[in-house]
């Protein structure tokens, strides 16, 4: 993977996936390690993500890089009116490597054929965000101890999040029954699903979220939106439909676990936090793992 | 039937060697023009829009002197005039007939659907991969998103 630039999850084999799953267990084991004190990483938030921007260079300063960068594009050269392939090619030779995120879609590709540096895609607009996916793997894998054979419920916006999308496609790699839980207006795309007809998987598809929670084995929740709505009265209808409190989870298997990419906002009340089945803030701190396995391997120093 | 062809010919007179490009949409004349970058040729060539068909109700044709093209280069027009027919000349005489064929990468030629995709704010050239030839279904390389039927448009 050395040199190689991650910017949608499907650019890794199923392989390369697992690779990176192993080593950010190694990294959990021993976080600090300075094996990357040559290395300086630039991260490039084009608009502001302060969990995925510190992630990362809370992964980067553990192995002893040295990080820079801007967390905004008011602070950066943008403002002035600078392309982006020109600020990529000047940044390209200030590091060894660029981690990005960008508004738009398609962005990180694009930064990726010009810079002369490996690119890691921290989110580009709406399109992908494959360390989401990978942490989300690792996550996973860690709680059920495979990803073969288990159950997922994905609830809320399945319509417009990124995070679903890319983590359904990586899970049609394993055999996972699927079960979509969402209003009608915010149902899995067909672009996405697609993906799961092509691997014979199982998939159901649900309005009613308490009737899936004894089945599953992981309840991966995202935030509804209420922009995402034409008519406000469609969102008051749905928005209480899909929250879950703890008093729900009674009958859950024991094994299940409750993921959620966050920021939560009301989707999962705080009573929830208590269970040991909440795994949300447990699964954030995985990210760092994850993007330190990502990080020393594209650099090349770790098989 | 000699008196039409008689009348066609004084429209658009023939070439000696090249290649005719016939029942090219009207609209999409000066777009073929562009896609084959033939605005600076310094051969012979001519060119005709609204012209009567039978097939097409009106059509367009271009004639170029002197010029074979790869079918690579001449199947980027498939996606503006997928109806379009290709006749090679020598001599003033047909040597072969063929169809344009939608290509299985669109490069530089159509502009992506979605406004929020990093080709409709940078300089760049948008590339697509086709996935669906019938339909023109086309998945952007940058932002994944597919442009289809009707929301297809040309740069």
């Amino acid at each position: 993977m050395k040199n190689k630039s991650l910017v949608s999850i499907n650019d890794f084999t199923r392989e390369e996936h697992i690779r990176i799953l192993d080593l950010a267990h190694a990294f959990e084991k021993r976080p600090n390690q300075r094996i990357l004190e040559d290395y300086v990483v630039a991260t490039l938030f084009f608009e502001p993500s302060t969990r995925t921007r510190l992630s990362f260079e809370s992964a980067a300063t553990r192995l002893g890089a040295r990080v820079i960068g801007f967390s905004d594009s008011t602070s950066s050269s943008v403002t002035k009116g600078e392309s982006l392939r020109d600020t990529i090619l000047t940044i390209s030779n200030y590091c060894d490597l660029i981690v990005m995120r960008h508004p738009r879609e398609g962005s990180a590709r694009f930064a990726s054929e010009v810079a002369s540096v490996p690119v890691i895609n921290a989110g580009d607009g709406a399109n992908q965000h494959p360390t989401q996916t990978l942490l989300d793997m690792y996550s996973i894998r860690k709680t059920q101890g495979s990803l073969d054979n288990l159950n997922v419920a994905f609830v809320g916006d399945l319509k417009y999040g990124r995070t679903v999308h890319s983590l359904v496609q990586a899970l049609c790699n394993y055999k996972t029954t699927f079960h979509l839980v969402s209003p009608p207006e915010l149902k899995l795309p067909s672009s996405v699903k697609i993906s799961i007809k092509q691997k014979n998987l199982e998939y159901s598809q649900f309005t009613d979220l308490q009737e899936i929670i004894p089945k599953v084995d992981i309840l991966y929740m995202t935030r509804i939106q209420k922009e995402r709505f034409s008519d406000p009265l469609d969102y008051e209808k749905v928005k209480n439909a899909y929250v879950l409190r703890n008093s729900m989870l009674e009958g859950s298997k024991p094994n299940m676990k409750i993921m959620h990419p966050l920021p939560r906002v009301n989707e999962i009340t705080t009573d929830v936090d208590e269970n040991p089945q909440a795994y949300y803030f447990t699964q954030a701190l995985n990210g760092v793992f994850v993007r330190q396995a990502l990080l020393a391997s594209i650099l090349g120093v770790v098989e | 039937m000699e008196k039409e062809i008689l009348r066609k010919e004084l429209k658009v007179s023939a070439i000696e060697n090249g290649t005719v490009i016939d029942h090219i949409p009207s609209g999409s004349v000066f777009q073929v023009i562009k896609i084959l970058d033939l605005a600076g040729y310094e051969n012979q060539l001519l060119l005709a829009t609204n012209l009567d068909s039978r097939k097409m109700g009106k059509k367009g044709i271009i004639k170029v002197s002197n010029k074979f093209f790869k079918s690579h280069e001449i199947n980027k027009i498939a996606l503006v005039a997928p109806s379009a027919t290709l006749i090679l000349i020598k001599n003033y005489e047909v040597i072969e007939k063929k169809k344009v064929e939608v290509p299985n990468i669109a490069e530089n030629i159509v502009k992506c659907f979605n406004p929020n995709c990093i080709t409709n704010s940078e300089e760049i050239s948008t590339r697509f991969t086709v996935i669906d030839k019938k339909e023109l279904k086309l998945k952007c390389h940058y932002c994944e998103k597919i442009t289809a039927g009707e929301n297809v448009s040309f740069r």
